[in-house]
This record gives C-alpha cells, structure tokens and sequence, in this order.
C-alpha cells in the first residue's frame, strides 16, 4: 500500500466519504427533526432549520395513536421464540453438513440453498389458504413458523461454513476420546463456532425485527413493528411530523442492536460477499 | 424483499456459493439425517411445499372463496395481454436503473477515486453508509415520503433557487411522470454505501503490485481503472448484481408504503400485483402464477448472471 500519500489525497478521500455519508443520513436526521415539529396537516418541515419549538409530545401521541405498544410486543414475542430456534435448527443442521456424509445430503443443501432465492411471493398465495386451513391466521405461531422456515436457508449456509473452517484436529480429537456427535457438536464445535452464532444471532433478530410483508399478509391484529408503522401511515398520511415520530420509535430499537453489534452486522453482510 | 440484513445474509451466501464444495466433508453418518430433520422439514413445509401448491392454484381461475375452475395457461397467458402486468414489469425494469445499475456505477466510480491508503475511522463512515441498509424500509421509505413532499427539502430547494415551477402540485410521489423516478431515486440512496463499501475494500486487497505495473507500462488513471480495479472487484460486481437485480425483482414494501403502486398504477410492480390480486381483486389464481413466473425470472437471472461472470473468469 502507497504510504506515501499525499495530504491532498488525504484529505480528497474524508471529503468524499463524508459527502457520502451526509448523503446516507440525511433523510434519517431529517425525519428525526421532522418527527419534533408541532402535528397537524401540512406539519411537513422544509428539512432546512431546527423545529420551532421541540415537540416530545408527538412521541406520545405516535406511540397511542399508532398502537405501538402492540406491535413491539408482537415483535417481541415472535423475536424471542423465533431466533432461538432459527439458530438451533441452523447449526444442527449446518453441523451435520460440514462434519457428516449421508446419501442425498448434497442434494438437501443445495434444496436449502435454493430457498435464498425463492420469492415470497411465489408462496406466498399457498402459504396464506394453507396458514388459514390451520386455523393460525393472526397469531404470533403464524409469524414465528414462517419466519424460522425462511431463516434456516441462511442459518444452515452459515453454520456450515463455520464448522467447515475448524481445524480437523478439533473433531478428529473428540473421536479418538469417543465423544457422540452429540457431545462433539456442544462441547467443541459450538463453543469453536462462537462468534459466527452471535452474528448469525443478530442478523436473525434483525430480520425478525423488521419483518413487514409475513406480517402484512397473516396477521390483522397482531402487526409487527414495521407493519404497524405502515398502517400508522396509511392512517396519517398527511401528519408528516406524527408519522416521523413513529418511524424514529421502530427505529431506534434495530438501531441500538446495531451500535452494540456493528462488528457483527459488518461481518455477516461483507465476510461472505468480499472474503476469497 | 427486504433489503436489510436479509439482503446482506444473501449476499454472504450467494458470495461464497462460487467456492466449488471442497471434499466432502466429514464422515459417513446416517444419524446425520437427524440433525437435519427438523429445519429440513418446516422449511420443506413452508417453502417447497407451496412452491407446488402455487403451481395447482395458477392453472385455475379462482376468487379465494367459491370453487375455483380450471383454465389451464390463462393465467400465463394473460403476461402478454394484460397491460397491468406488462406495465409491472416495464416498471420494474426502470427501478432497475436506479435500483442496481446507478448504484454500482456509482459505487465504482467513488471506490477509484478514492486514493488506496489506510483509511482511519472507516469504522465510522461504514457504520454511517451501512444505515440505509440496516434500517428497515418502511421507516426509510416513511423519511423519503417526507424528501418528497411538497413542502420537503427537494421542493423548498428548488423554490429557493427560483425553479418552484418543477414542484409536482402533488409531491414527487403523486405525480404521473415523477412517482416512479422517485421511488428510483430512494432506491439508488438504499443501495449506493453498500456497494461502495463493498468496492472499497475490494480495491484494498488488489496487490499493489498489479498498480505499480499498471503505471510502469505507462497506463493512465482510466486505462488503471479498467485494466487492473474492474477485473479484481468481479467477485464483488457478481455478488452485488445478484443482489440488486433480484431485490428490484421483487420489490414490495416501499411501494405499498411510499405510493401504493400509485398514481394511477404508475409505480405498480410484479410483487405489489401479487398481494393485490390475492387480498384486493379476489384473483388468485392469476396471484399465483405471477408469483411463479417472478421465481423463475429470478432463477435466470441469478443463473445468467453467475454464467456471465464466471465465465469472464475464465477469459
């Protein structure tokens, strides 16, 4: 790498990135500033300036009119039954294609794989008489069963690979001590596969958090958060700074997890793509 | 569908799909079958399963409520006749343009110009670019139906400088000629950090070497760009034209919020027909096989796409 770079240079590459990432935030400051102009009709604030006065109160209002409370439960809830067991399947399932051979398991992942590739939409008219004819329209069991099926595609891609990249003394250690699979799965290839299951961890969450369409689809009183944003603003189309307030509200939580785990999200979303 | 982390989870699996399967691993277990059971058969029942049912239900002509009747192709047929979806997919073809060809351009164009020395503080624009991406797009498509209001930062802009008369009477979004452009536009501000950060450090790992030789040979700054950065981020390209090309496909959850496939059904696209003639017209049939005809359009896309590069590959 050049080490000889040149102060202009230098400062040409924060100018450009910083450009860049005025661009990338600006509309998500502006919504924030919008969300603390007074309500009403035509409350749409230029974009340029601080709001008159702050209006905090507008958070209220969102959080009641929006019926928040509901849908980050809802979120909650299928969130906290939903990502353990997407990632429990995931590394059952990417444990016994990195470490096992059976007859058809090549053909069973690349099934998987396939599924990163499905629309939802070409299930979707199916999914919806099928979910009903199991009496489990608007429940949170509708929500969890469909998002972990549409998880584990990734999840077993991604444990797989984890497992794939221990060292074969690990394993070839535990079989000289005799340990079950089972054994060999929990006590050294989980423990070895730690960080990968923490980003796999977030991103699942992530998803789950952000669901909008399953929850569009199967549910009417049980929206998630998004979903209930979108139907807030359906509502309110022309309370621009009340429907800001609900959007900054959905927000913040995907964005604290974010913060904490950037490391995380950057390596689930770059490893694969730039890694080879 | 959506683009956040899912996106990205894609992209980490489509990315490392290249890899040919090394050996295969591990040794011979039937007990392997157990371990993949249970994800193997919920994602059997709620993926595969439908992808068949879906298939039955587009042979027929049905309401969702009374007994459907079989029609055989209509519903297939109906793709060259039916201006909605012929104008769905031209839409969709538009948003592409934004949706992933502006933005790698874009991306590659900022990744070159940027001088390849260490950046300190990556950490920080990384996190600032990747926002877009990370936060859900009904909450960015709720900010972006503020950019495009008619008392938002676009319109007060161009009042500003004297060009008021621009400003649609109904917003950006309401408007005949400008709703999808500006669907575009959201689109292009979702995709564009992550390709340049994707780009970026693409560009860091190409040895200097190659650069050096480049300039040895006397190759100026394009003649660089074209001989040296473009053949070491084809990995990158192939992962994020996948990528995009199959998120504008099936792109859903910004139209519902920011225009309701409106006005008129001027930003209608192929996903948005699907939940409407599931929920809205009581065609589900038609629902059906439109869903269908999308997974196979994608199918050959990702395949077109992969074949292409991988054979630039070769060459």
């Amino acid at each position: 790498m050049n080490t000889t770079a040149s102060r202009a240079q230098v400062a040409f590459n924060y100018a450009l990135l910083t450009l860049c990432s005025i661009i990338a935030i600006y509309p998500l400051i502006g919504v924030a500033l919008a969300s603390l102009y007074p309500p009403g009709p035509d409350s749409a604030p230029s974009g340029f300036g601080l709001p008159p006065t702050f209006a905090w109160h507008n958070y209220v209002t969102a959080w009641e009119q929006g019926k928040f409370a509901t849908s980050f439960t809802t979120s909650l809830i299928v969130a906290f039954v939903m990502v353990p067991a997407s990632v429990l399947l995931s590394i059952l399932g990417g444990y016994a294609f990195a470490t096992m051979r059976f007859w058809g398991s090549t053909v069973l992942f690349y099934l998987f794989i396939l599924g990163l590739i499905i629309p939802t939409e070409a299930t979707i008219v199916p999914l919806y008489y099928d979910v009903r004819a199991m009496g489990l329209l608007d429940t949170y069991w509708a929500l969890i069963i469909l998002e972990v099926s549409g998880e584990v595609a990734f999840g077993i891609f991604w444990m797989r690979a984890a497992f794939l990249s221990a060292p074969p003394s690990l394993l070839e250690a535990a079989r000289i001590d005799g340990s079950s699979s089972w054994t060999t799965l929990w006590r050294i290839m989980v423990p070895f596969a730690k960080p990968a299951i923490l980003t796999l961890t977030v991103l699942t969450f992530a998803d789950s958090w952000n669901e909008f369409f399953l929850a569009l689809v199967f549910t009417v009183n049980k929206f998630t958060a998004p979903a209930g944003l979108a139907s807030f603003s359906g509502r309110y189309t022309t309370d621009i700074a009340l429907v800001s307030a609900g959007a900054v509200i959905v927000a913040i939580p995907i964005l604290i997890v974010f913060i904490i785990f950037q490391r995380e999200f950057m390596r689930g979303m770059l490893t694969g793509a730039v890694k080879g | 569908m959506d683009p956040g982390p899912q996106v990205a989870t894609r992209a980490a699996a489509l990315g490392s799909l290249r890899r040919r399967p090394e050996r295969l691993p591990g040794e011979a277990r039937r007990i392997g079958y157990l371990y993949v059971a249970p994800a193997f058969i919920l994602y059997a029942a709620f993926n595969l399963l439908p992808l068949f049912q879906g298939i039955n239900i587009s042979f027929y002509n049905w309401d969702g409520i009374t007994p459907g009747t079989w029609v055989g192709l209509d519903n297939y047929t109906e793709f060259f006749t039916d201006p909605t979806i012929l104008a769905g997919y031209t839409h969709v073809l538009i948003l592409m343009i934004f949706y992933a060809f502006l933005p790698i351009v874009i991306g590659l164009f900022l990744a070159a110009l940027i001088s390849r020395i260490r950046i300190r503080g990556l950490t920080v624009f990384r996190i600032l670019l990747f926002l877009p991406l990370v936060i859900t797009d009904v909450v960015t498509a709720v900010a972006w139906t503020w950019v495009y209001d008619i008392n938002g930062p676009i319109s007060t802009a161009l009042r500003a400088i004297g060009l008021g008369r621009l400003v649609p009477a109904q917003g950006w979004l309401g408007d005949f000629n400008t709703a999808l452009p500006a669907v575009g536009v959201f689109g292009l501000w979702g995709g564009f950090g992550f390709c340049l950060i994707l780009f970026l450090a693409g560009v860091m790992k190409i040895p200097a070497s190659l650069y050096e030789a480049a300039r040895v040979d006397g190759a100026n700054a394009i003649r660089e760009f074209f001989a040296v950065t473009l053949p070491g981020l084809r990995y990158e390209l192939q992962v994020v034209l996948v990528l995009s090309v199959i998120g504008t496909l099936d792109t859903f959850d910004e139209i519902y919020v920011m225009t309701g496939g409106g006005p008129g059904t001027a930003t209608s696209v192929p996903a948005y027909l699907v939940w409407r003639r599931l929920f809205q017209t009581g065609q589900v049939g038609s629902a059906a096989a439109l869903g269908i005809v999308l997974m196979l359009i994608i199918f050959a896309v990702t395949w077109a796409i992969n074949r292409a590069m991988e054979r630039g590959n070769e060459a």
